[in-house]
């Protein structure tokens, strides 16, 4: 079984709703085929994210990439988001099965 | 004074926030609630719209834009120079008070219809009118001639925004459809117009009793600031309409559209356009101080300042 598993980075962004549409055409802008969004609620530095409504809510962003990939898209967000938005960013080492759908 | 009941629903959630009450509408129903309450604005003035000929129209609405364009510009004054705000966020704030609250206007409009106070429904285009063109002028004001504007996303955001898309899509059915054509769906977006504003404004009131503590960073200038500007805008909208000779319920409405800011509209397109503006300053100052302040308190007075300018006591 493990022959069919591929190492591949799973970068998780965790930001403010407002950021969807720009950060899925950056995605685009990369070559990244895929991704995962899903609402997500917590409390941060930038207070109670209660998703009551629009201006509080954030999602949490689930992207399956490899190294040179990911490198590009940490240095982008690094360069234009980090300053001025709420984001919380972690990578993870996955091993997935169909390695080049990734 | 005369006080309008479905304020009640929003004091209630107010309460209910501030005694942290498990009460909680998920953000979906707030969603949903504000496509309702867009689109059957929208629909109600593309009737009204289509009993007036358009022509006429044009040259009240340029009159109103270049009027309202002051606020925006007064605003940013008061906050950059007098209130020593970095410039983004005075650019941004002035940018939201710039821009209208849909609800406000709402509740205004049943302010009215309970004191059987007329007023040219048609004032619906302005609302439209008045909803981007501030936002655009707040980005200027931030940016200057710095070049680094991302107008693309932030036109698009604004533009294609559910506010925009809603109110002028409604407005363009109910224009086209007219009185007759839009009958069988009165049920749905007329009779309960009125109960799902309530419902809405239950919700806003929560929302607004978890921004109170963006209050505490915004500091007592910007606290008096958001219940001066809307008496500022108030006074310009109220003149404008005289000007205009619209009827004392018209100027109250316009009054109201230069007096209220934006929550929907404005805070995801500036959070775009001006990603350094910080935006609990903003949304405490449109959301925490001046939305509870005209609807409790603004709405009477422009309706008492309005009738004192018609010289009718």
């Amino acid at each position: 079984m493990a022959s069919k598993l591929h190492p591949r980075q799973l970068l998780t962004i965790i930001c403010e709703a407002d950021l969807e549409r720009q950060l899925v055409s950056e995605f685009h802008r990369l070559g990244i085929g895929g991704h995962t969004i899903t609402d997500a609620r917590g409390q941060g530095k930038h207070g109670d994210r209660d998703g009551l409504w629009p201006a509080s809510a954030n999602i949490r962003i689930e992207v399956l990439c490899e190294s040179a990939v990911l490198d590009a898209l940490l240095t982008l967000l690094e360069q234009h988001y980090f300053k001025s938005y709420g984001l919380v960013v972690f990578v993870s080492e996955v091993s997935v099965l169909r390695g080049d759908r990734f | 004074m005369p006080f309008e009941p479905v304020i009640l629903f929003f004091l209630l959630g107010l309460l209910a926030g501030v005694v942290r009450s498990d009460l909680k509408i998920p953000g979906v129903l707030y969603e949903s609630l504000s496509i309702f309450l867009l689109l059957a604005i929208g629909l109600k003035g593309g009737i009204e719209l289509s009993r007036y000929p358009l022509a006429s129209l044009a040259g009240q609405g340029l009159v109103v834009l270049a009027a309202a364009a002051l606020i925006p510009l007064i605003a940013f004054a008061a906050l950059h120079r007098l209130g020593r705000l970095p410039r983004p966020d005075a650019a941004s704030i002035a940018a939201h008070y710039g821009s209208v609250s849909v609800v406000t206007f709402a509740v205004a409009a049943s302010f009215l219809s309970r004191l059987d106070v007329d007023y040219e429904g048609y004032l619906v285009v302005f609302l439209v009118l008045l909803e981007f063109p501030a936002l655009v002028l707040g980005v200027i004001l931030a940016r200057r001639a710095d070049g680094q504007t991302r107008w693309g996303p932030m036109l698009h955001e604004v533009l294609s925004g559910k506010s925009i898309v809603l109110l002028v899509g409604g407005l363009l059915i109910g224009w086209l459809a007219g009185p007759e054509g839009i009958k069988p769906l009165d049920r749905l977006f007329i009779d309960l117009f009125k109960g799902v504003l309530a419902f809405f404004l239950l919700e806003m009131g929560l929302v607004v009793a978890s921004r109170l503590g963006d209050l505490r960073k915004a500091g007592a200038f910007l606290i008096g600031f958001g219940i001066a500007m809307p008496l500022v805008g108030a006074t310009l909208g109220l003149l404008v309409g005289n000007l205009l000779n619209l009827s004392i319920g018209g100027s109250v409405l316009l009054a109201v559209l230069f007096a209220s800011a934006s929550y929907i509209a404005a805070p995801a397109a500036m959070r775009i356009a001006i990603p350094e503006a910080n935006p609990a300053l903003s949304i405490g100052a449109a959301l925490g101080i001046t939305f509870p302040f005209n609807l409790l308190i603004g709405i009477p007075i422009y309706h008492h300042m309005a009738v004192r300018l018609a010289g009718d006591f």
